[in-house]
């Protein structure tokens, strides 16, 4: 929900085709919207309707706001492709994970953060501060997921914590972060472009991204 | 053969006898006494009725290698259960509740449970990272001391304002009804260091300031409080 003040809206042709159960609010670039986009997709959802205030998932009566709470509210509404593992261990790395980026970087990097940062510091310090809070977020996950990972980051399933950390990953590549340093996190980086529901979701395919 | 009893204590007693006889260990939570994270886990372990160790961190700990191994972010709290270590409050609240679901901390409704989680999270990923140490540290060296308690009332307020509307056409006697849920759990922490760390003004937050007055009769709250642990340099 951070990012939604960041956002400038762009009036958007929408898709209609008839009745739709499920609305989202999104924005391309938001990386809370990414996530909830990769679920949908996983879930074999389509459909997504672009507005301002990101991301807000609209189903009938029902709306539920913030990325988290979208993803565990589909995850027990639709159960199709589990999003957590049953063992309660792994399950809690899941949430560990997924934690680390929306609490301990997401929102250190938000606009209104290096805004504030570059205006009474300096314009410099704004990269230097993203790339250490990244850079200590993807340290910790590093370590966190050294004895759970496979193919994917708890196991060879994708589950929530790779929800959280595509778009995150994503948003570090963009900051410029070296991430020869984190030889986990960038293997996952590319084992998640293999993958249609979360290639789908990327800023760049979103019908309100500007075009190249 | 566990004798049912309504004594409490007894309960409480025959409890802890049958967890060691099956050969369970105790719990054991690594808190900080003015964490608000760990705030929060303490009042889950209260109103499961579950007992802890309570592993108090002596200074520079968070940065000991034995630490990291339980959390690599080198922060409290973690929850050790057994062979089981949880950290990140959210995680081991979560994990609580799944593996003990006495006094449940979540509603059935899948509406009510939505706004839950997403309380917790204005509190978690809005507030509570913006005003820890760390930021409040650089804020003091990079730009003025003076900018710290502005900054912090700024993000807060913020937050607060989101939760009054969020909360408008939920909260009963507690922040989603009448129950106590996991809203409240992150809320009672965040207001405590909003009201009496950072002196902030209440009065433009009616009903976060009548849930802070809830909160403070209600005993598994009050035993959680900061001043309350182990740890808290005496008055």
């Amino acid at each position: 929900m951070m990012e939604a003040q960041e956002v400038e809206v762009e009036a958007q042709a929408a898709t209609e085709s008839g009745d739709q159960q499920l609305k989202l609010y999104s924005y391309w670039r938001s990386s809370c919207a990414y996530r909830v986009r990769i679920a949908l997709n996983l879930k074999e959802f389509r459909k997504l309707n672009p507005l301002g205030y990101v991301p807000v998932l609209v189903d009938g009566d029902t709306l539920v706001a913030d990325s988290f709470a979208i993803l565990m509210y589909l995850e027990e509404k639709y159960p199709q492709h589990p999003l957590l593992p049953p063992d309660l261990q792994k399950k809690a790395i899941n949430y560990q994970a997924a934690n680390i980026v929306s609490s301990s970087i997401q929102p250190l990097q938000n606009l209104a953060v290096l805004k504030y940062i570059e205006e009474k510091v300096s314009p410099d310090e704004k990269l230097e501060w993203v790339k250490v809070h990244i850079g200590k977020g993807f340290s910790a996950l590093e370590e966190l997921l050294n004895n759970h990972a496979g193919k994917y980051a708890t196991g060879d399933e994708v589950y929530m914590a790779d929800l959280f950390l595509a778009p995150q990953v994503y948003a570090a590549i963009r900051f410029q972060l070296n991430m020869t340093q984190f030889p986990l996190l960038a293997r996952l980086h590319e084992a998640y472009k293999k993958i249609p529901a979360f290639l789908d979701a990327i800023p760049e395919k979103q019908p309100d991204a500007p075009s190249p």
